[in-house]
């Protein structure tokens, strides 16, 4: 059952990743991008782990990828000019391509040469989510604090960079606008006949 | 899961037919309710307004729903020809199926659960994450402005309050100790008073930590006072522009099966589940469906009353500005959320972590239960094992020991 399970979804991975590719409209590429993320997902928890399955779902596709599509949507396409460049590309395209390949290779030569060792999910704790606790929070607990902080840098680098002051342009100032009374905002005028103010 | 990859032969054949007959039957109960539930959100709202709602079909109206279904199914489906029809029609599926997915780890009795995940708060969280797709991939297949419009403002917005949601749901969890959403429910046991909303030292946090995941959770599906998506006044009907008869009819239904699963993780992560909110003496010794019927009964109301909020809110409270919502997700819940979560985690640490040593050392083969073996040189007192699985996981230690 683990076995056709396995099968199905990695079919699904690859066709959809092959999809990423192949598909003209650059939204429908996401879209496909978004279903091999989701079908990864699956077996993430057909291996066991379930919690970084979930992971995986709440951040590549709950945020991630919806901030891809986000700005795909938004882009203005000329299909024909992108088609353009594509033999520019082809050789460097290649090239990574092949190193990808061979590093496939040797995970599974690794794999299926290595050692007899069985894979487990979560070694020395009832859960995944437990295990992955275990050492992330003492014997990593230095990089994982450090990546925290190249997290935080990299995010108020951003909002530096987008963050600008308009004098012109007019705020709402929530406290001020509910604190205001009613004598700061009214008077009274005796206005006298044939003058005015 | 695990179960059903390890079988094989007549037995898988019976698991799987018994899973399928699980989840039809919670479909299809969840979506009668769903329909009534309609009824009743547009009597509040005409009542609120001093209307008597819909009163025609059936007595009191009752009937108005399925004449409202049958209406939209027999109506002609008009594609715009400019859609991009697959995804057009792929949208609306989208958003039903995951509002459906995420009741299968929802816990609605003792025992009552198609699917008990140990990382059933994960999966919800996920799952909830995941519902903006049906609303973007709708506004921009429409391919017409507003909808458009309104697919953007979504995808801001969910994004934006997922993240306060998230924090709430992590300062639960910190109280909890455990992922599952049954160890959830089980963690307040005893009474009103044990609830996570009201126990006593924590109540300064997460009762403002419920009120933040109450606002969140009505931004997250877009109700009033958060409907920008769909803001008549400005997009027409948003992402929902150029949707007719039964697509439209899936769009809505998946909004209400959403905010329906709103108010279960309401009552499940802050109100005490299905239990009562004071105990009642002798129920021990009733059989075991009469206490998961009843539990279904308290689940139900409590789930009722939330909506009973989220249809008030929609009645009395005007819409937002889309800056104020903005301000209001990022200025405002984040960082409370996150004061929240450090308090929390101090608290679970020096106060709730008492006794762990113990628990770790009694489990010998540090499985994270105790199992009859381990148990055998200890007497711990009844009614520990709140699951009656036969062993004792951390949380149900500690509520044994408190």
């Amino acid at each position: 059952m683990a076995l056709i399970a396995f099968y199905i979804l990695s079919t699904i991975v690859v066709l959809s990743a092959l999809f990423v590719v192949a598909a003209r409209n650059p939204v429908h590429s996401v879209l496909w991008l978004i279903l091999a993320f989701f079908t990864s997902a699956g077996l993430l928890v057909l291996i066991g782990a379930e919690f970084l399955a979930m992971l995986l779902v709440v951040v590549y596709v709950g945020a991630v990828a919806v901030l891809f599509l986000f700005v795909v949507m938004m882009l203005d396409i000329d299909f024909v000019a992108l088609k353009q460049g594509f033999q520019n590309y082809l050789v460097v395209g290649a090239l990574i391509a092949l190193a990808l390949l061979a590093e496939i290779g040797i995970v599974a030569a690794a794999a299926t040469f290595g050692g007899g060792e069985t894979f487990n999910a979560s070694p020395g704790a009832p859960t995944n989510a437990e295990a992955l606790s275990r050492v992330l929070y003492t014997d990593y607990l230095l990089l994982f604090q450090m990546s925290g902080i190249v997290l935080l840098v990299a995010m108020m680098g951003a909002i530096v960079l987008t963050l600008r002051s308009r004098p012109s342009v007019k705020r709402q100032n929530i406290a001020e606008q509910t604190g205001r009374k009613r004598k700061d905002a009214v008077e009274l005028k005796d206005v006298r006949p044939g003058q005015g103010l | 899961m695990e179960k059903l990859l390890e079988i094989s032969g007549n037995d898988l054949v019976i698991a799987i037919l018994l899973a399928v007959a699980q989840i039809l039957a919670l479909v299809l109960i969840m979506l009668v309710c769903i329909a009534f539930l309609l009824l009743f959100d547009r009597k509040v709202w005409a009542a609120v307004q001093m209307r008597k709602g819909p009163n025609v079909v059936g007595p009191f109206g009752l009937l108005q729903s399925f004449a409202d279904l049958l209406k939209f199914i027999l109506k002609e489906i008009v594609i715009p020809a400019g859609a991009n029809k697959t995804v057009f029609l792929l949208a609306p599926i989208i958003t039903l199926t995951l509002a459906l997915v995420g009741w299968a780890v929802i816990p609605v009795a003792p025992g009552w659960v198609v699917a008990d995940l140990n990382v059933g708060v994960l999966y919800l969280f996920a799952i909830s994450s995941l519902g903006v797709y049906g609303i973007i991939m709708g506004g921009w297949a429409s391919n017409s402005k507003y909808p458009f419009l309104g697919g953007l403002r979504s995808a801001a917005q969910m994004v934006s309050y997922e993240v306060s949601i998230g924090f709430v749901i992590v300062s639960v969890l910190l109280l909890v100790g455990s992922l599952n959403l049954s160890d959830v429910v089980a963690n307040q046991d005893g009474g009103i008073w044990n609830w996570h909303a009201f126990a006593f030292p924590t109540i300064f946090v997460m009762f403002p930590m419920f009120v933040i995941f109450f606002i969140s959770a009505l931004a997250e599906t877009n109700r009033p006072p958060f409907d920008l998506p769909e803001a008549e006044s400005e997009l027409v009907a948003g992402y929902q522009v150029e949707y007719s008869s039964s697509p439209y009819l899936m769009f809505m239904i998946g909004e209400y099966v959403s905010i329906v699963l709103m108010c279960a993780m309401l009552t499940i992560l802050f109100f005490g589940g299905w239990h009562m909110p004071v105990p009642i003496p002798g129920t021990e010794n009733l059989p075991d469906w009469l206490l998961s019927l009843g539990g279904l009964l308290v689940f139900m109301v409590k789930v009722t009353f939330f909506f009973f909020l989220f249809a008030m809110v929609k009645a009395i409270v005007p819409r937002y500005r889309y800056d104020q919502l903005m301000r209001l997700g990022w200025k405002i819940f984040l960082p409370t959320s996150l004061v929240a979560v450090v308090l929390i985690g101090g608290y679970a640490t020096f106060m709730n972590a008492q006794g762990r040593p113990d628990f770790d050392a009694m489990d010998a083969d540090n499985s994270g239960y105790l199992e009859a073996s381990e148990l055998a040189a200890v007497t711990l007192p009844m009614g520990v094992d709140a699951n009656n699985d036969g062993r004792i996981s951390w949380p149900e230690y500690r509520r044994g020991a408190r």
